[in-house]
């Protein structure tokens, strides 16, 4: 709770105001873009001198500046949700079925409705600000036999629906290509030139979306115009002027100063909300620096050694440990800092916390690796001899998808025989139809979001799908204990255990019910029943690689962690006046080996150092799919720069044989 | 090869100075030195005048004073001669096919327009489509056909006046490595890049067939590494705090090897290679490390924008910076606060690289050829293509502290003059000098050598200068020697060994294809710190030896 109002006020202070700026500047941004999309949409080629004029004119009218108002306020709310819905850690679906549980969960559903709604909007303000023959949705006609009535205009009709389904689409498109995922950049620039740099490819994805887009659009309404066209007849009382050529068919959609209304429009939305989110990403993402040390004035508890320790929110988290680098890297003065001791005490608290922080996330990484590629050799096929329920649902599970890998969510760790027991007593009786959607946390579809749709609120406690490993430390360390508990294959990368808790979960995990036995293998057959189904095969498939991606989502943190832990250690050679590097040497070589050989580990294994193909023009940051490889690397140099600044002095530090070989390796640049 | 080394007490110097001559005696040679040294630094300039003369007589002359008399060139690799490398120019065939050229040889004429199209498009962009469909007026409709050709006036209309504003848009991709490269006539030298490897004792070759060579003279393998993109390779380096990684600039992309040191392969597939593209940045002509070996940066005279790669993660951030028309040349100080990057045209840039900004210099007489940091980073010298003195920038606070701008100095020194002087020998007079094409500082700071381009028609050949320096307490630049190569040979590429123990020693690529390494011995107060561009200076205490672990 004390670190609550910790997260609070930073999200208050610092994160909120950051967002206020990006919004508005997005807002103050809208005008010249405005401008820049009406000179577009009114441009004839063979009129310049009436083009210009009649477009100046339009700049200053009423119903423009009442569009930019409204305009202002669509901005409003979708840099609102960005705040709300943008996370530093991504969401990979490891299948299409946990993906398609990602766009219908209720958070997301909310979310592509408001941006329907948003676009719908920026459709109408389009369709005024274009004028002519969209200006308005019904037009005075006159008919035969009844007179005088108002009929359907339904360009202006294509137009409010064409922005209605980019909102949309952009809604979607943000789930599959984590356009909420706001990524840390690898150099730091200033806002200004960093907005400036990113500009082109704003808006070259904009453009290419816009298009394709209008492509899906154009489908659409090709087959299925007639039926938004009748209801808003019948609902606003108009009428379809029959002299009019309808335009679902091929001769009314062939309209090319239609098409390129749509387009310009559909990239003028589309640009106005990517730059919304760039800005934000630039904002929230900009280097914060917080103290080392506590001042007089400042509250002890905004220092970096404590916020770098704090569980939630992870942007504080993130912003720490980026801090960390750049200290690290740039600042001697502040490196200093780090090694001081305490006054009085005479204690390196400072590098203490520093360290132990970073130190666990590493461990946290090696263990959340190990615990996989165990699950995955093993092969399910080991653990079925054993009796217990929680290994019955592994195998099952297992079993049914086809892909023997597992599913490693970053929170998959809490896989622990305990959880995976109570929910399968506690929920006794799930309809078996609904079997694949409960929230097997070892099944193919296990993904954050289906976890949130299937689980009453609050089973588990909060659920960050990077940090719950590391909210649960207790619970992790003895995950991979138990589970080859029956296959007695102590693992070799593994940290000694305390054997504290295990006696009694084993016991505990001895005798399941008879009923539990019974479900699970009701379950069983149901999934091989589903299993044969083509759909259900497709759907429920994991995608390659996927499964190495989650593993690796929040791995930024690992990656500052090892840059700024190496970068001190090789900065302490010199810089470290009382040794409080010294005694924490041993243990930061044995952590880093351990998780370099659990590293490399994982990237034996099929798909998992097989590079993702290259996304094209979009504003989703897919540099998380590489995030591995990144982490790969840093590693390697986090090793080699503190055996380049150690050199030989390193045989005097206390490792084991096993652990001093593999340094020697590094020594002798033979990695 | 042998090298015929002479003591410099049976030679003396010679030194001119204001037109006086003077003769030393080697015993007063470290006294007159000093004296010599308070000279250079009140007129701020040294000129080649200043040397000894080289030697008549083949094999390398390698003049240095102040040394430990130990010619055994054994010593150089410990016991290995492995690196003492000969690439002759006949064994080697260069990779001259124009992409067209094959193109008419090969390719069956009776593919549709739609295909040819599409590969011209691919082989030569837009330019290529347009003009493919403007000269295949038979097939297309006329309108199509007048309208390309139109297009395609314009666009080399365009281009013509793009390419008068940047002449050197006009050459072609290889003309353009030539000339921006660091190597003396890169087109057709035999070995065409070179690089040290930061760490330990291995080399890497870039040869004219555009393949890689890796040396090792602990290791029996030599990797030869090939790959399809791999062409015309203009500059090698590897990557710091790495064993295995190695940038390679090549035609139209970046190429980055990773060679398992471990592996007894000898052709490493060229799977093992990453490639790095971004569009329009065409041809890559020099790389650079950052020395933390987190990221690297590339640079094209065609792309106004210097990229800095994540490589792992294989993105790039794109800086664009107005003016300039290009990138050229990029080096990355040794303690990683600043790049520096010249560009075609007279002006060149100082990155400092916490935020990214940049220190412009413009207005210099001609481009910046080549610059070189001093080791601790405070200090760069560079040469201006068509001057024939070597200049002085000194960055002297601290990058990085506050968030702010690093204010740079404000006016670049001329150190040296190296412009054109007759030397008298025992063999005749022999004229030295000229624009310089290179310049490389050794990893403690001791040895300057300057690549002189010389000139073949005056009968001048290209020729190393070398130089001593001294950085602290203010900085100092005394001759020291000239190295020459075998009759008839030239140098055409040199780089210090980073991983000398007895002083510094320099690698030099002469033009018939040999290797040789030129050692300096001299024992050095300032010990090259290993890994980060030696931060840690401080001797190691022994308290670590010592310390209690838990």
């Amino acid at each position: 709770m004390f670190s609550e109002d910790q997260n609070c006020w930073f999200i208050r202070k610092v994160i909120c105001w950051r967002a206020v700026a990006s919004i508005a500047w997005s807002v103050l941004l809208l005008p010249p873009t405005t401008a820049a999309f009406i000179f577009l949409s009114r441009f004839s080629l063979f009129h310049p001198v009436q083009w210009i004029t009649e477009c100046l004119s339009l700049l200053t009218s009423a119903s423009t500046i009442f569009s930019l108002i409204l305009l202002g306020g669509v901005v409003l709310l979708a840099g609102v949700f960005n705040l709300e819905y943008y996370s530093v850690v991504p969401s990979v679906a490891c299948s299409r079925i946990a993906l398609i549980g990602q766009v219908l969960h209720p958070r997301q559903f909310f979310h592509s409705m408001v941006h329907c709604i948003l676009g719908l909007v920026v459709g109408w303000c389009c369709a005024v600000t274009i004028g002519g023959r969209y200006q308005a949705l019904g037009y005075p006609c006159t008919n035969d036999e009844s007179g005088p009535q108002t009929c359907l205009n339904e360009f202006h009709l294509v137009l409010l629906l064409a922005g209605a389904l980019m909102g949309y689409r952009h809604s979607l498109l943000g789930v599959v290509t984590n356009m909420n995922y706001v990524s840390f950049n690898t150099v730091q620039q200033y806002k200004y030139l960093c907005f400036k740099g990113s500009l082109p490819l704003v808006f070259r994805a904009s453009a290419l979306q816009g298009l394709y887009s209008l492509r899906n659009f154009l489908l659409l309404y090709f087959f299925m115009g007639h039926v938004p066209r009748a209801w808003v007849c019948r609902t606003m009382d108009l009428h379809i002027n029959s002299s009019d050529p309808p335009l679902n068919s091929v001769s009314g959609l062939l309209d090319l100063g239609l098409l390129y209304q749509l387009w310009i429009s559909g990239t003028f939305l589309l640009f106005t909300w990517y730059i919304n989110v760039l800005l934000f990403r630039i904002f929230v993402t900009e280097a914060y620096s917080f103290p080392v040390q506590p001042t007089l004035t400042e509250d002890p508890q905004l220092c970096l050694p404590e916020v770098i320790t704090s569980k939630q929110p992870l942007i504080l988290k993130y912003l720490s440990l980026q801090d960390l680098v750049l200290l690290s890297q740039h600042s001697p003065p502040r490196r200093l800092e780090v090694f001081t001791l305490s006054q009085p005490g005479g204690h390196p608290l400072t590098w203490t916390a520093v360290s132990r922080e970073c130190l666990s996330l590493l461990t946290d990484l090696t263990e959340r690796l190990v615990t996989h590629h165990d699950t995955v050799s093993s092969n399910g096929r080991a653990k079925s001899k054993s009796t217990g329920s929680n290994t019955t649902s592994t195998t099952s599970s297992e079993s049914f998808s086809t892909d023997p890998m597992n599913t490693p969510r970053p929170g998959a760790v809490i896989r622990t025989p305990d959880s995976v027991f109570l929910r399968s007593s506690v929920r006794a009786g799930p309809c078996p139809l609904t079997a694949p959607f409960t929230p097997d946390l070892d099944s193919p579809f296990s993904s954050p979001a289906l976890r949130l749709l299937a689980r009453p609120l609050g089973a588990l406690g909060p659920l960050s799908p990077g940090y719950s490993s590391i909210q649960s430390p207790h619970i992790m360390r003895r995950g991979p204990k138990l589970w080859t508990a029956s296959t007695d294959s102590q693992l070799n990368g593994s940290p000694p255990m305390s054997p504290a808790n295990v006696p009694s979960l084993s016991q505990m995990q001895q005798k399941p019910s008879f009923l539990v036995t019974f479900l699970q293998n009701r379950k069983d057959q149901v999934k091989h029943f589903l299993a044969k189904r083509v759909l259900v095969m497709y759907l429920f498939n994991k995608l390659p690689e996927a499964s190495s991606q989650a593993l690796f989502a929040d791995s930024q943190a690992h990656i500052w962690a090892l840059e700024g832990l190496s970068n001190l250690v090789a900065a302490s050679y010199s810089e470290d006046q009382y040794g409080v590097v010294q005694t924490t040497l041993p243990r930061i070589l044995t952590t880093m080996l351990l998780l370099q050989e659990a590293v490399d580990r994982h990237f034996k294994l099929p798909h998992a150092s097989s590079k993702p193909t290259r996304s094209s023009c979009s504003m989703g940051d897919s540099s998380y799919r590489t995030l591995r490889f990144a982490l790969r690397a840093t590693l390697k140099t986090a090793i080699y720069r503190i055996t380049a600044t150690f050199g030989e002095h390193l045989n005097a530090v206390q490792l084991s044989s096993d652990h001093r070989k593999r340094l020697q390796h590094f020594l002798d640049y033979k990695e | 090869m042998g090298v015929s080394e002479r003591d410099l007490p049976h030679v003396g110097c010679q030194f001119t100075l204001n037109g006086s001559a003077v003769l030393l005696h080697h015993d007063m040679r470290t006294a007159t030195f000093e004296l010599l040294l308070s000279f250079v630094h009140v007129v701020m300039m040294c000129s080649l005048a200043l040397f000894p003369p080289p030697l008549p007589g083949d094999g390398e002359n390698c003049h240095y004073s102040n040394d430990k008399s130990n010619t055994d060139p054994a010593v150089w690799f410990e016991d290995s001669h492995a690196l003492n490398l000969y690439f002759p120019r006949e064994s080697l065939k260069p990779h001259s096919r124009p992409e067209s050229s094959s193109k008419a040889a090969f390719r069956d004429h009776c593919e549709t327009l739609y295909t040819r199209s599409a590969g011209a498009w691919r082989d030569a962009g837009f330019s290529g489509l347009l003009n493919e469909i403007a000269n295949s007026s038979a097939e297309v409709p006329r309108w199509l056909g007048v309208i390309s050709g139109c297009a395609l006036a314009m666009l080399r209309w365009v281009s013509s006046f793009h390419g008068s504003l940047f002449p050197h848009l006009t050459l072609s991709s290889e003309e353009m490595t030539a000339e921006f490269s660091q190597v003396l006539h890169w087109s057709d030298c035999a070995v065409r890049s070179f690089a040290w490897h930061p760490h330990t004792l291995k080399c890497a070759v870039a040869l004219l067939d555009d393949s890689i060579k890796i040396y090792n003279p602990k290791s029996s393998t030599t990797p030869t590494l090939k790959h399809r993109l791999q062409r015309s390779v203009a500059a090698l380096q590897w990557k710091p705090l790495c064993a295995s990684a190695l940038a390679v600039a090549c035609h139209n992309c970046l190429l980055v090897w990773h060679v398992d040191p471990t592996s007894l392969s000898t052709r490493p597939s060229s799977g093992s290679a990453q490639v790095l593209s971004h569009p329009g940045h065409s041809p890559v002509t020099s790389v650079a490390w950052s020395p933390s070996g987190s990221l690297l940066v590339s640079g094209s005279p065609r792309d106004t924008a210097m990229l800095v790669w994540d490589v792992a993660v294989e993105s790039c951030v794109p800086l664009h910076r107005v003016g300039g028309g290009g990138v050229t040349c990029l080096s990355w100080s040794p303690d990683g606060s600043r790049v520096l990057a010249a560009t075609p045209s007279s002006l060149f840039r100082v990155w400092e690289t916490r935020m990214w900004t940049c220190e412009r210099w413009p207005n210099l007489k001609g481009r910046c050829q080549s610059g070189c940091w001093s080791p601790d980073g405070s200090g760069l010298l560079f040469t201006v293509q068509g001057e024939t003195v070597i200049y002085a920038l000194s960055f002297t606070d601290t990058p990085g502290l506050p968030l702010g701008r690093s204010r740079g100095p404000k006016a670049a020194v001329v150190v040296a003059d190296l412009s054109e002087t007759t030397l008298e020998t025992p063999g005749g007079e022999i004229t030295v000098g000229g624009e310089i094409q290179s310049l490389v500082w050794d990893p403690r700071g001791e040895r300057l050598a300057v690549l002189l381009k010389g000139d073949a028609g005056a009968g001048r050949p290209g020729m190393i200068a070398v130089f001593k320096t001294q950085i602290n307490p203010g900085f100092k630049l005394l001759p020291c020697g000239f190295v020459q190569g075998e009759d008839g040979t030239e140098p055409r590429l040199m780089q210090f060994n980073p991983n000398y123990q007895h002083g510094a020693q320099l690698t030099v690529c002469w033009s018939n294809g040999k290797i040789t390494h030129v050692p300096f011995y001299f024992t050095s107060s300032v010990h090259p710190g290993p890994g980060l561009g030696g931060s840690p200076q401080l001797p190691l205490s022994s308290q670590i030896r010592t310390a209690d672990y838990p």
